[in-house]
């Protein structure tokens, strides 16, 4: 079994028969092995389970989860963005109404239009984002020999780099929009309450200094003008 | 197979805040009124509660109360001479849906127009010349005063519990208010919402500078308030979950927390929802709408709904596209200038500014849009345009507030998106970061306009409306005039380091701007140059009354909002004392 018929899943937890044996051989260049955390951040966050997966694939799992872990590294500010269940926000809100298209003018001629007119396309957010990993994933293979996932961090923030720039020529779909996108999502997982999945622990409003939703303020704004209101955030499921 | 039902005294076609304040005037003379809305009923008690209010990615990020655009859209384009291509998800500005409309998760600045806005061509002609207005400035006189509208300016305030500080009290400038603004009747119900520390910090500025500054005024109530239709609204907890989102303590007004509270123990009123007005039917001999067309889209079945008045109370899009569907009106043609439904659409041309204060703590996330300070003294003719090769202006503020975590992060120009050092940096400045605007004038100009699409169909088969729209060289030397300003008072409050957010060229559908989207049915003294008369009643066909901002035969340099709500008042006024005794225009055209 080479490298690129391992499924991603068990690639990345090291779990598997074939994959024990080949990821341990890889071990000491892959970055599944390689994304180890800050001890910091990662004694703050329990040990993620795998989710199970409403809309993407794993090959597209492992991209996505490449993908954020790039975007939001490990460092002393936060776990990392699969951590932070980044991944798993992605994944639901692809599979949610609004990753299906909803709300959305989706009726022809398609035609190309100038930025000023906005996306323009008859693709779904699910259906965008998954064409989107795919060309990413054969430009990086063109690009750099193997699919994104499998990349050294540095060749990821390469790569990302390019993408934004919009300088990595996918086949017949733009990686600045594919970036944007990807961009857009990760930080709404981000910084999203909790209840969809991302800022597990609320990490980015801990980072922030953001206390999410409190019931009042009023009596706080004389008392506090100028100096920094400090206190535990809570998000919906706290007042729920 | 439509079903034709019985007539009714009266029908709007949306209920937002118009068709609200129309549905309570006329069920109060007696009507029996039909309010027809083509999304859903939103209920304060049951759709606007904690904690689920509270949740920034469903309301401000995936835009739960606003426009389906699956149904139906617009199309646009920059220029007469592209292709328009449909707006597939809105962007730069959102109208809502449902009842309530875009009521519900606006910002509530709640402003006045100026009295020499009302006179703007005349204004003008006199200060500056019979010739200084180009020719491409298709902007007119409102054709009704300051004066006019005063008293339902007043009774508006009534209804929203409005905070503010006045500036003028029946001629009697007050320092701390807006000297700049016309006669008040009255006080503001409310006294100022609390301001943030950025808007305090701007006011002290503008201050020095020998500007006049004063704090916001704002739909939301600062203290608990009973408004004139005896409704209790809440007062303002500061919560940060404001624009785009419900106020679950009825402290923000929307149609929902002030009006309809009355109008759903109303016999005569009766609300029916997912209900979408697909045509007006024009009986063009009569000058009348007999009727409205509409699909119930919970079982799919067609009504025809006769009314002895229709009210046309929907968006400034559904308002123009009616209009133009049913062939009342002659339609604007751009290539000779003639016609007039669909001329004059104008906009909101805003720009701002961000500074970052390393050693001033800002709490960005609590508060409302309007928490702050704002000067007028470059709006309008509150300055001499003498020499400076534009007109219009508009009010500059600090406001800094409900700021929220996915999409109220400011950062320094030139900051990396992404990555560790992305996220020092967010760290660094979330809490420091002071943002403002200008609320830019729009004066009207013939190459933006709204017709219908020639190629692109809603999901009933009627063509989309078009909208053909750019920024002016003359908004654009206005804004960078405003910015100008700006930055005089942002440099005197001595930031560690600030960046001016100049509009780009061309106008893009894509990021959010602004909802005030204007004009299109405006209202006129001559119905060669305008669709509605000064009680926005439609020239050619009486009993049809136009609301909203499409009537506004330009834009000023402020939140469209209060004058909306006063206008509607007004017409209301006209129908109940005039209309109703003697069907047929009010105004001989």
């Amino acid at each position: 079994m080479t490298e690129e018929t391992i499924p991603r899943r068990k690639f990345l937890l090291g779990a598997g028969i074939a994959g024990t044996a080949v990821a341990t051989g890889l071990s000491q260049t892959e970055p599944a092995a390689a994304q180890t955390q800050a001890p910091a951040a990662a004694a703050a966050t329990p040990a993620a389970q795998p989710e199970p997966l409403l809309a993407l694939n794993e090959t597209e799992h492992a991209f996505i989860v490449a993908a954020v872990d790039t975007l939001i590294p490990a460092d002393e500010l936060s776990p990392s963005g699969s951590d932070c269940g980044i991944a798993t926000f992605i994944d639901r809100q692809l599979a949610s109404a609004w990753g299906g298209g909803a709300k959305m003018y989706r009726a022809g001629p398609f035609r190309k239009g100038k930025p000023e007119q906005g996306y323009q396309l008859a693709l779904t957010p699910a259906e965008s984002v998954k064409a989107g990993i795919a060309a990413a994933n054969e430009w990086s293979r063109k690009t750099y020999g193997r699919d994104f996932d499998r990349l050294v961090p540095e060749q990821r923030v390469e790569a990302l780099r390019a993408m934004e720039a919009g300088k990595a020529e996918f086949a017949n779909f733009s990686s600045r929009a594919f970036f944007a996108r990807l961009h857009t999502m990760t930080m709404e997982g981000f910084f999203a309450d909790p209840i969809y999945g991302g800022n597990r622990n609320k990490a980015s409003w801990k980072m922030l200094g953001y206390p999410g939703l409190p019931a009042t303020y009023a009596h706080l704004i004389e008392e506090y003008r100028d100096k920094r209101y400090v206190v535990e955030p809570r998000s919906i499921e706290d007042f729920s | 197979m439509v079903t034709r039902l019985k007539e009714v005294d009266a029908v709007t076609v949306g209920l937002g805040w118009t068709g609200a304040i129309m549905a309570r005037e006329l069920t109060k003379a007696g009507l029996h009124v039909v309010a027809l809305e083509r999304g859903p009923d939103r209920v304060p008690g049951e759709d606007f509660i904690l904690p689920s209010v509270r949740d920034e990615l469903r309301y401000a990020s995936r835009l739960e109360l606003m426009w389906d655009n699956s149904i139906d859209t617009l199309t646009f384009r920059n220029f007469p001479s592209e292709q328009a291509l449909p707006v597939r998800r809105i962007g730069a500005f959102l109208p809502g849906e449902g009842v309530g409309g875009s009521g519900i998760h606006w910002g509530a600045l709640h402003w006045r127009f100026l009295p020499s806005d009302f006179r703007i061509r005349s204004a003008l002609t006199e200060r500056y010349g019979a010739n200084a207005i180009p020719a491409d400035m298709t902007i007119h006189d409102w054709p009704l005063s300051y004066a006019d509208v005063e008293p339902f300016y007043d009774r508006f305030d009534a209804i929203c519990g409005v905070s503010g500080k006045a500036g003028n009290l029946r001629g009697q400038k007050i320092d701390g208010g807006n000297v700049f603004e016309g006669p008040r009747s009255n006080e503001y119900p409310n006294a100022p919402i609390k301001s943030s520390n950025a808007g305090l910090m701007f006011g002290a500025a503008a201050k020095e500078l020998g500007y006049h500054p004063f704090p916001a005024p704002v739909a939301i109530a600062s203290a608990p308030y009973t408004n004139a239709e005896n409704v209790a609204l809440g007062a303002c907890e500061y919560c940060g979950f404001c624009n785009r989102i419900a106020c679950e303590t009825n402290a923000k007004a929307s149609p929902n927390s002030t009006l309809l509270p009355v109008l759903r123990l109303e016999p005569k009123f009766e609300l029916r929802t997912r209900c979408f007005v697909t045509r007006l039917n024009y009986d063009k001999a009569a000058k009348k709408v007999a009727s409205v067309t509409y699909t119930d889209m919970g079982t799919g079945e067609e009504y025809e709904q006769p009314a002895g008045v229709v009210l046309l109370t929907s968006f400034v899009f559904s308002n123009v596209q009616h209009l133009l569907l049913a062939g009342i009106g002659e339609p604007y043609d751009h290539a000779t200038g003639s016609g007039v439904v669909g001329k004059n659409y104008a906009y909101q041309f805003e720009a701002g500014a961000a500074a970052f204060f390393e050693d001033k703590e800002l709490t960005p996330y609590w508060g409302s849009a309007g928490m702050g300070m704002c000067i007028d003294d470059f709006n309008g003719e509150n300055f001499d345009h003498g020499g400076l090769g534009f007109f219009g202006g508009g009010y500059v503020t600090c406001n800094t507030a409900a700021a929220p975590p996915i999409a109220g992060r400011t950062l320094p120009h030139g900051t990396p998106q992404w990555g560790s050092e992305w996220k020092r940096a967010t760290v660094k400045w979330y809490h420091h970061a002071a943002r403002f605007n200008t609320q830019g004038s729009v004066y009207a100009n013939r190459d933006n306009y709204l017709d219908l699409d020639p190629t692109y169909k809603d999901a009933f088969g009627r063509p989309l409306i078009r909208l053909t729209y750019n920024g002016t060289e003359n908004d654009h030397k206005m804004s960078r005039y405003l910015l100008g300003k700006l930055e005089g008072v942002i440099r005197a409050m001595n930031p560690t380091h600030y960046q001016m957010e100049p509009r780009p060229k061309n106008f893009t559908i894509v990021p959010y701007q602004s909802t005030h989207n204007t004009g299109g049915t405006i209202m006129g003294a001559d119905p060669k140059t305008s669709v509605v008369n000064r009680y926005l009643q439609a020239w050619d066909a009486h009993n049809l009354f136009v609301e909203g901002a499409s009537v506004f035969p330009q834009q000023h340099g402020y939140n469209p909002t209060g004058t909306v709500g006063a206008l509607a008042y007004w017409s209301a006024q006209a129908i109940t004392t005039q209309y109703l005794k003697n069907p047929g225009p009010l105004v001989q055209g």
